[in-house]
């Protein structure tokens, strides 16, 4: 009898080994898991070129990009909170306050009534708004990690209390272009490379991506929000302090928020006290698009910026195609049940 | 055996005790290791195993007692600071960052930064040297089916991620190494390369902890029994003087062994 040139074991291997086409795309998008929210973006891209070919013009272009700046700069404030397995629902209310803070603060004539020390500085309004930014982010990083509460119930609660703050301390009075000093205004200001018209705020959220891109992948702070997030008590064990980490991440988020907030006076070119009611979940559907886990411990920021240009994407494409703005709420809420999809699909990969 | 000896304990514990709520889980325990020795842990469900190593490792503070390391007096408020002792502890649930490559779950929680002014102004991880020492690790266990530092802890398998476990204690511990129940959820090969590595820890002169539930496994590779029963120590015997059945006895209180004829002392 002749002997088999391979043992049972070694057959085994073989089909260890063997991965369908599909296990390897698998592989690939959990790897990068920026690559697929990529690949919607582009495909956006070629139909929105194919429906008019304005789509493409670089005053188009840079249109978009405006219209991105502010959800963009926010979503990185939302990326870092998801990241940890929480959700930011206060995000848009915080950034309301903190502008309009900055507004009251730097504008005399009207505030004057309203806040008893208006007329400051504008630097030193900017900076206040700033610190107001920063302080929601204390009071939601406080309440979630010294009193236990679920993130979510939080930011819900602290929703209704930022927008209640701005309304009673700023009254419901917008302030207007021509009031506000020409510094508070000076991110919204445009500068031209080649055709491309850009927005200072456009380089200041990009300067905040790379910043913050580095800090999650190479500090060992970014290394711990992505170890909270995936798993709050194997982290707690390896001797991370989780608490430290999470309050953290909401304090650096509300100085992101902070920061928004000067960008959206200058974008919009006024402070109403009244927030953009989709400001909230468009950040959130930026994250999830971009292909960020909402469960935590996984996403990137190159994806949330991508996440954001989509949801701008869609909604310039549809419009110069001169489809109705209804059709943009319905792709942005088939892309954001695709995205939670394909990132429990992505989850179940092996090696 | 005489009962007179020198030897500080690496790890003793003296009158623990630890509740959680009504429940009583250490009920003024006693506890002693010894340097280069391997001690196994066992007991019946609830008999307070667990919670006298995580006492150890720095995941629980006890209620009352005393805890030495080498003879000096510490209080472990956090994991880290048992580490600082040299305790390293392989949970039961593990404790790796499923997303995480197995490099980063390595030096989680103790990265290395990069030298120099990238280092200290930019807070740079040296990820290269973390990678290559992490191989190195992973190297002198003989754990080689590892090919990709740089994969995600969540693509392998059971076994590979105990000894992505494993590897992390026995890189950083200096003294003691701590193991909850490793070989739980591993096969039989897989359950041997862990008791072999136990045996590689102890021959490089570190002091074991085992605790388990598989007799032939303690057997095997203890030199001492530490048999835990409602809290307490119901005695300390050796694989020489006491069978498989005798101590299955002694966890169950159908047999009690006199303090003369147990094992208390180092035999190492």
């Amino acid at each position: 009898m002749s002997t088999p040139s391979v043992s049972p074991a070694d057959l085994a291997e073989e089909f260890m080994e063997r991965r369908t086409a599909l296990q390897r795309v698998q592989g690939v998008l959990h790897k990068y898991p920026y690559l697929s929210p990529l690949i919607v973006l582009l495909i956006c891209v070629i139909v929105f070129y194919a429906l008019n070919d304005r789509f493409l013009l670089p005053q188009n272009i840079s249109f978009v990009t405006q219209q991105t700046v502010v959800v963009g700069t926010l979503a990185i404030a939302q990326t870092l909170v998801i990241l940890t397995a929480g959700i930011d629902l206060s995000i848009g209310a915080a950034t309301t306050l903190a502008q309009m803070m900055m507004a009251n603060l730097a504008v005399y004539a009207t505030a004057s009534n309203v806040l008893p020390f208006a007329g400051q500085n504008p630097y030193l309004a900017i900076a206040a708004g700033i610190g107001v930014g920063v302080l929601t982010g204390v009071l939601n990083g406080f309440l979630i990690v010294r009193l236990n509460l679920p993130p979510f119930i939080v930011t819900l609660g602290t929703l209704s209390i930022f927008t209640a703050l701005t309304l009673i301390l700023f009254k419901a009075r917008t302030i207007q272009n021509k009031e506000m000093p020409d510094v508070m205004k000076w991110l919204g200001n445009t500068f031209q490379i080649g055709e491309f018209q850009l927005l200072y705020g456009v380089v200041l959220m990009i300067i905040l991506y790379v910043v913050f891109g580095y800090i999650l992948k190479n500090t060992a702070w970014g290394l711990h929000v992505y170890a909270v997030g995936d798993d709050p008590n194997a982290a707690e064990l390896s001797g991370i302090s989780t608490k430290r980490v999470i309050f953290s991440v909401y304090v650096v988020s509300g100085l992101v928020i902070g920061l928004a907030a000067w960008l959206t006076i200058g974008r919009v070119g006024s402070a109403s006290p009244n927030p953009d009611p989709l400001l909230n979940l468009d950040t959130i559907t930026a994250v999830v698009i971009g292909g960020t886990s909402l469960f935590g411990g996984r996403g990137t920021l190159l994806g949330t910026l991508i996440g954001a240009l989509i949801i701008t994407v869609v909604q310039n494409g549809l419009s110069l195609a001169g489809l109705d703005q209804a059709y943009r709420v319905l792709a942005v809420g088939i892309l954001v049940i695709a995205a939670v999809a394909t990132d429990q699909w992505i989850r179940k990969v092996k090696a | 055996m005489t009962a007179t000896t020198t030897v500080t304990p690496v790890v003793q514990g003296v009158n623990l005790v630890k509740t959680f709520g009504r429940v009583v889980a250490l009920d003024g325990t006693n506890f002693e290791l010894f340097p280069g020795e391997v001690l196994a842990v066992v007991g019946d469900n609830g008999a307070g195993k667990s919670s006298l190593i995580k006492c150890f490792s720095g995941a629980h503070t006890p209620d009352a007692g005393e805890m030495y390391i080498q003879g000096e007096r510490v209080e472990f408020k956090s994991t880290n600071e048992a580490r600082k002792h040299g305790v390293e502890t392989v949970f039961q649930t593990l404790a790796v960052s499923p997303a995480l490559d197995i490099a980063s779950n390595l030096y989680l929680g103790r990265e290395v930064r990069k030298g120099g002014f990238v280092g200290k102004v930019f807070r740079t991880l040296d990820k290269k040297r973390m990678r290559t020492e992490s191989a190195a690790h992973l190297k002198n266990l003989g754990i080689s089916t590892l090919q990709n530092i740089t994969q995600a802890v969540e693509t392998l398998s059971g076994g590979q991620r105990q000894a992505v476990a494993v590897a992390r204690a026995a890189a950083f511990g200096s003294q003691v190494i701590i193991l909850d129940e490793p070989t739980a959820a591993l096969g039989v090969n897989e359950s041997a390369r862990v008791l072999k590595m136990i045996q590689d820890l102890r021959d490089r002169g570190l002091s074991v902890i085992l605790i388990s539930h598989n007799m032939p496994q303690v057997f095997e590779v203890a030199d001492r029994i530490h048999v835990a029963r409602l809290g307490r120590r119901a005695a300390v015997v050796t694989p020489q003087t006491a069978s498989m059945n005798d101590v299955v006895a002694i966890m169950t209180g159908a047999m009690t062994v006199p303090e003369d004829q147990q094992q208390l002392t180092p035999i190492r």
